[in-house]
C-alpha cells in the first residue's frame, strides 16, 4: 500500500520546475559513502485486507482478553461509554498537533481548558496542566518540581507508592542531586506515622504518598499533610486510581500542595500499559514551576472569548535548558478522552461508579476472606483493590486459578518480597456478582 | 459565528448522559461511613447525551487538522495517518490486555514489540532499540541517560553536552535533566555544524554532541562522519535527534554515519496521529556498546516463548511504567508493514521532492537565509515582507484565511522571522500548488495591502487572540461566577 498522492505526470512537472532530472539528484547533498546501496530488509508491502488479516493473527496470540481476570495495580477496567469512542475518533481531534495556532485550534484548546477545570474540581487543586505521559512520570515530575520550589535534597516516598512509580522517580533523580527515602507501611496498609515522623527533617523537600495506595488502602491524608507542613516540607499526593476521586474527598481539601497521578480510568482501555494519561495539579502559588502545557482563557481583537496555550516561558521551546521540564508532545488525545468520559458520566454518574467500586470490592473482599485459608492482609479501608494473604506463595495460587480459566490478582512477591504469600485483587464496577462468586468458588476448590 | 459554551455553562442539576446497571451485590447502606468522602463536586458537569455529542462535534469543527487539509508544520511531519492503523490498534486483544497479564497470554503484544524494535534497527542501522519513551523528549532524556551510564561505567560521567544553536529546545532541556551543562555550538554560513568550533570545544569533559540530521533547516550535515570522528576521538558520544528521519528512510542510515544513539518519533516518521499534542512515541536506538544500559524491561525469547526481562544490572532502570505507548507502536507497525521496503524509501524521496518543489516555487517571493540544498523541509523568512511592515506572524495568520495551516514560526532561532515548511510525502500536487499560490498572494498583499495581513485572520472562529493578556492575568479554569 502506498499513501503517496503524486501521479507520474505530477512528478515530471515538479522535477522540471526544480530543474533536475531525477529525485536522486536531490540527495546530491549527501556524501556518497553513507548512502544505503541495498533495499531495506523488511517484509514486502501488504494491502489493507492482508494487513488486517496479519494483525488479527497477531491479536489471536493474545488470550488474556477472553479470561476473567482481577488485575488492577495501576491499570483498571472501567466501562467506556460509546460516545467517547465515537467522538474521539474524529479526524479533527486525532490529526491536528499541539495548538500552536489558536485561531484554528479552538476545539482542542477549549477541551484542554475544560480538562484542566475537571482536574481541579476532582483534586481540589487551583491549577492543572494539559497532561503528562503517565502516572509514573507525573510522580517523577512532581518530585523534581518540589525540589525546584524549596531546594531541599530529600524526598520521602511511601513504600506503598506504585513500585514502578518509585523506580521511575529513581531513574529521573539519579543525576540531579535529589535523594529519596522510603516510608514504611503499617498493619492497616497505610504508611506508618512514627516512621514518617522519624524521617522528616530540615532537608526534607516533600512527602509523597499515594491514596488509595498500591494496596488499595485509603491513606489518612490529613495527618500526613499536617506532619509534612510542620517540617516545611511540601505534601504531594499521587492518585493511581483516578476513579476514586468521584467519591473520596479531594486531596486538596487535606492541604496537598501538588496532586499527580494516572487517569487511565477515565475512558482509556488498559492498552497493555499505554498510552495512558499522567495528570498534575498544584496550588496557584506554584504555577511558575508547574511542568507541561497549560491552556488559558483570553479575548480576541473583537472581544470574543477564546483560548490559547499560555505561560510558555516555563517551557523548553522558550527557556531551553532552564525550562521546568523537557516535555513537548504530551498525551493530549488521552486527556480529550478523559474529558469526554468525565462529562458523559457527569456528577452523579461518576459518583455512582465510584461507590459501586467500593460496594463490589467490599463484597468480594468479604466473600473471599471468608474462605478457609484466606485472610485480608491489611485492615485499612480500601477503594477497589485489596490484598489477600494465603498460606502459600501467591504465585502458586494464581497458577492454580489459571487451571480454572481465571487470571487472579497481582502476586506481590516480585515488588514486595515481604508479602510473598499475598495477592492484590481488583474489583471494579464492570464485574458482576456472578464473576466474583466464580472467583470465590474457584478459590474454594483450589484451597480444598 | 456562534461560540460553543463551556460544558459547565450548559450544565443543569439532575441531567444525565450515562447510567450504570443496578448494583447486583448486596450493597451496604453505610458503606461510606469511615471513609473520607465528599457529598458533592462543586461545578462538575451534568448534561444529557445529545448535549455531549453536539458539544464535542461543534468543538471538532473549530479545529484544523491533517484530515481537512495541508498542514506544513515544519519539524512535525504532519503526514496522513492511515485509518487502518486505528482499526488494528483498537482490536480488543490489544486494547484490553493488561500490562501485568501473564506473559503467555500476551505473546502477540511481546512479538509486536520485538518486531518493531528489529524493524527500527534495520531502518536506522543501530543495533538495539527500546520502545519505552513516550515521546521525543523522553527519548532524548533516555538516550542521554544511556550515554551517562556508559561514561560512568568507564569512570567519569563528564560535564558538558554540545548542542548546535539550531537545535530544538527539548535537546538542551533533556541534557540538563540528565545533569549536564549545555554548551552551544555556532552554525556556519551553510547552517551546519562548524567543524572548527566543534574541534575546539570537544574535549574529555564533553559527554556528547546532540545533533539533528537533517537539521532544523532541512540541511543534511555533510560532514557527519567527520563530526563523529571528532566526537569519538575524545571518547564522547554522537546523539542524533531523529525528528527529521522522514528525509532519510531507506536512503541512508544513522548507524552507518557514526551515530551512537538516536531517537525516532513514531508520531512523525511512522504516521501515528498527533492527537492534538500526543500521545507520541519516541523509541531510542543504540550501538551494541550501549545496549546493556537500555531501560527495563526488555523483551527476549526464552524457551521458544517471548518473555520480559527486568533483571539487567547495568540498565538505567525504568523511565516510565510498563512498556511505552504500546498502541502507538501497534499503529507504527501497521504502517511499516503496509509500506514495505520500497514504500519506506518512497516516504523520504517524495517528502524531499515536495519540499524542494515548494522551495523552488517560492524562493523569489520569500527570503532564504541559507541557500544550502535542503531535504524534507525549507525555512523561509519574512525579510522581504518586513520592508512593508509585515511579519511572519501576519503571513501565518493570513494563511489561515486561505485554507492552510501555517508553517512552524520563529524556529529555528538562527533564522529571524522564520517560516519553516515541511509538506511531507502524502500531499498531492494540487494541494502543494494551492499553498504556493496562497503564499504568492500573501507576498503580493504585503506590498499592495499590508493591512489585510496585519489584521488576519478574518475568517476563523476567533480572530487574533490576546496572548499577552492570557499570560499576564492567567485564567486557567472555569469558575462559577459569584
Amino acid at each position: 500500500m502506498s499513501y503517496i498522492s503524486l501521479s507520474d505526470q505530477d512528478k515530471k512537472e515538479m522535477l522540471a520546475r526544480i530543474g533536475i532530472k531525477s529525485i536522486g539528484e536531490l540527495y546530491g547533498c549527501l556524501p556518497e559513502e553513507i548512502k544505503l546501496k541495498r533495499r531495506l530488509n523488511l517484509p514486502e508491502a501488504l494491502s489493507e485486507p492482508e494487513l488486517l488479516r496479519h494483525f488479527e493473527t497477531l491479536a489471536a496470540k493474545n488470550t488474556y482478553a477472553d479470561h476473567l481476570a482481577f488485575l488492577g495495580a495501576g491499570v483498571y477496567r472501567h466501562f467506556i461509554p460509546s460516545v467517547v469512542d465515537a467522538l474521539s475518533a474524529r479526524g479533527e481531534f486525532l490529526t491536528p498537533y499541539t495548538p500552536y495556532q489558536p485561531e484554528v485550534s479552538q476545539g482542542t484548546l477549549q477541551i484542554i481548558f475544560e480538562y484542566q477545570t475537571l482536574v481541579c474540581q476532582l483534586t481540589g487543586m487551583d491549577i492543572s496542566n494539559a497532561s503528562l505521559y503517565d502516572g509514573a512520570m507525573a510522580a517523577a515530575e512532581a518530585v523534581l518540581m518540589a525540589n525546584r520550589l524549596n531546594n531541599k535534597p530529600k524526598i520521602l516516598v511511601a513504600r506503598s507508592l506504585h513500585p514502578q512509580y518509585r523506580e521511575t522517580i529513581r531513574t529521573y533523580i539519579k543525576n540531579l542531586g535529589v535523594r529519596i527515602e522510603e516510608i514504611e507501611v503499617g498493619d492497616c496498609g497505610g504508611i506508618k506515622t512514627d516512621d514518617l515522623m522519624n524521617k522528616l527533617d530540615k532537608d526534607t523537600s516533600a512527602v509523597l504518598l499515594q491514596s488509595p495506595n498500591f494496596f488499595g488502602v485509603v491513606e489518612d491524608l490529613k495527618t500526613f499533610s499536617d506532619l509534612a507542613h510542620g517540617h516545611q516540607a511540601l505534601f504531594i499526593v499521587a492518585v493511581a486510581e483516578a476513579a476514586s476521586l468521584g467519591v473520596l474527598e479531594a486531596p486538596g481539601a487535606f492541604g496537598a500542595d501538588i496532586v499527580c497521578g494516572e487517569a487511565q480510568s477515565f475512558g482509556l482501555a488498559p492498552s497493555f500499559g499505554g498510552p495512558h494519561l499522567g495528570f498534575m495539579g498544584c496550588k496557584k502559588e506554584h504555577l511558575r514551576q508547574l511542568p507541561g502545557r497549560i491552556a488559558g482563557q483570553t479575548k480576541d481583537v473583537d472581544g470574543r472569548r477564546g483560548f490559547v496555550l499560555t505561560l510558555s516561558t516555563r517551557e523548553q521551546h522558550i527557556r531551553r535548558e532552564k525550562a521546568t521540564s523537557n516535555i513537548c508532545t504530551n498525551q493530549a488525545w488521552c486527556a480529550l478522552r478523559a474529558t469526554m468520559f468525565l462529562e458523559t458520566l457527569g456528577h452523579d454518574g461518576l459518583r455512582e461508579m465510584a461507590v459501586q467500586n467500593i460496594q463490589k470490592s467490599d463484597y468480594a473482599a468479604e466473600r473471599l476472606s471468608g474462605i478457609k485459608g484466606i485472610k485480608r492482609h491489611f485492615s485499612g479501608r480500601f477503594f477497589n483493590e485489596f490484598v489477600l494473604e494465603f498460606r502459600k506463595d501467591g504465585q502458586k495460587i494464581n497458577d492454580a486459578l489459571r487451571t480454572k480459566g481465571i487470571v487472579g490478582g497481582l502476586s506481590l512477591k516480585t515488588f514486595y518480597p515481604e508479602l510473598g504469600n499475598c495477592v492484590l485483587f481488583c474489583v471494579t464496577e464492570v464485574y458482576t456478582k456472578d464473576e466474583i462468586d466464580r472467583l470465590a468458588g474457584a478459590l474454594e476448590e483450589v484451597l480444598r | 459565528m456562534i461560540r460553543e459554551s463551556l460544558i459547565f455553562e450548559i450544565s443543569d442539576k439532575g441531567k444525565r448522559a450515562f447510567a450504570l446497571p443496578k448494583l447486583d451485590v448486596p450493597g451496604k447502606k453505610d458503606i461510606l461511613r469511615g471513609l473520607p468522602v465528599r457529598d458533592e463536586i462543586p461545578g462538575f458537569p451534568q448534561v444529557s447525551e445529545i448535549e455531549i455529542v453536539r458539544h464535542f462535534t461543534r468543538l471538532s469543527q473549530q479545529n484544523y487538522c491533517v484530515d481537512i487539509g495541508f498542514y506544513p508544520l515544519g519539524s512535525c511531519t504532519m503526514k496522513y495517518n492511515p485509518k487502518i492503523n486505528e482499526k488494528v490498534a483498537a482490536l480488543r486483544e490489544f486494547a484490553l490486555s493488561h500490562p501485568f497479564a501473564p506473559e503467555d497470554m500476551v505473546q502477540g503484544n511481546l512479538e509486536i514489540i520485538k518486531l518493531v524494535e528489529d524493524y527500527l534497527c534495520e531502518i536506522s542501522g543501530l543495533d538495539a532499540f527500546t520502545l519505552q519513551p513516550s515521546a521525543g523528549a523522553q527519548g532524548e532524556l533516555t538516550g542521554m541517560m544511556l550515554i551517562r551510564a556508559s561514561l560512568e561505567a568507564r569512570g567519569k560521567a563528564r560535564k558538558y553536552v554540545l548542542i548546535p544553536d539550531s537545535a530544538h529546545g527539548t535537546n538542551p532541556s533533556s541534557a540538563h535533566l540528565c545533569g549536564y551543562t549545555v554548551q552551544e555550538i555556532k552554525s556556519n554560513e551553510n547552517g551546519t555544524v562548524d567543524l572548527e568550533d566543534l574541534a575546539k570545544r570537544m574535549n574529555e569533559d564533553v559527554a556528547a554532541l546532540m545533533v539533528t540530521n537533517p537539521n532544523t533547516l532541512g540541511v543534511f550535515e555533510y560532514d557527519i562522519r567527520k563530526i563523529a570522528e571528532i566526537v569519538h576521538a575524545k571518547g564522547g558520544f554522537l546523539y542524533m535527534d531523529g525528528a527529521n528521519m522522514n528525509a532519510l528512510t531507506g536512503i541512508c542510515r544513522p548507524g552507518d554515519m557514526g551515530v551512537d544513539v538516536i531517537h525516532i518519533n513514531l508520531h512523525k516518521t511512522f504516521a501515528t496521529p498527533h492527537g492534538g499534542g500526543g500521545p507520541g512515541s519516541g523509541p531510542v536506538g543504540v550501538i551494541k556498546a550501549l545496549e546493556p544500559y537500555l531501560p527495563i524491561p526488555r523483551v527476549e525469547k526464552r524457551g521458544g516463548k517471548w518473555a520480559l526481562n527486568t533483571n539487567l544490572p547495568e540498565s538505567i532502570g525504568r523511565v516510565r511504567s510498563f512498556f511505552g505507548n504500546f498502541l502507538v507502536v501497534v499503529k507504527a507497525l501497521a504502517y511499516i508493514l503496509a509500506l514495505g521496503p520500497d514504500g519506506i524509501k518512497e516516504i523520504a524521496e517524495i517528502a524531499v521532492l515536495n519540499a524542494n518543489y515548494i522551495r523552488k516555487s517560492l524562493d523569489k517571493d520569500y527570503h532564504l537565509k541559507y541557500t544550502t540544498p535542503t531535504l524534507h523541509e525549507c525555512v523561509f523568512s519574512d525579510k522581504y515582507q518586513k520592508e512593508y511592515g509585515v511579519s511572519n506572524l501576519d503571513i501565518a495568520k493570513r494563511l489561515i484565511d486561505l485554507g492552510v495551516h501555517p508553517p512552524t514560526m520563529s524556529f529555528p532561532l538562527i533564522v529571524h522571522g522564520a517560516l519553516m515548511v515541511e509538506p511531507t510525502e502524502t500531499e498531492s500536487k494540487r494541494d502543494l500548488d494551492m499553498f504556493i499560490d496562497a503564499m504568492k498572494q500573501i507576498a503580493r498583499e504585503a506590498k499592495e495591502n499590508p493591512e489585510v495581513l496585519k489584521s488576519a485572520p478574518h475568517h476563523s472562529y476567533v480572530r487574533r487572540l490576546d496572548e499577552t493578556a492570557a499570560a499576564r492575568n492567567p485564567v486557567l479554569k472555569w469558575e462559577k461566577e459569584r
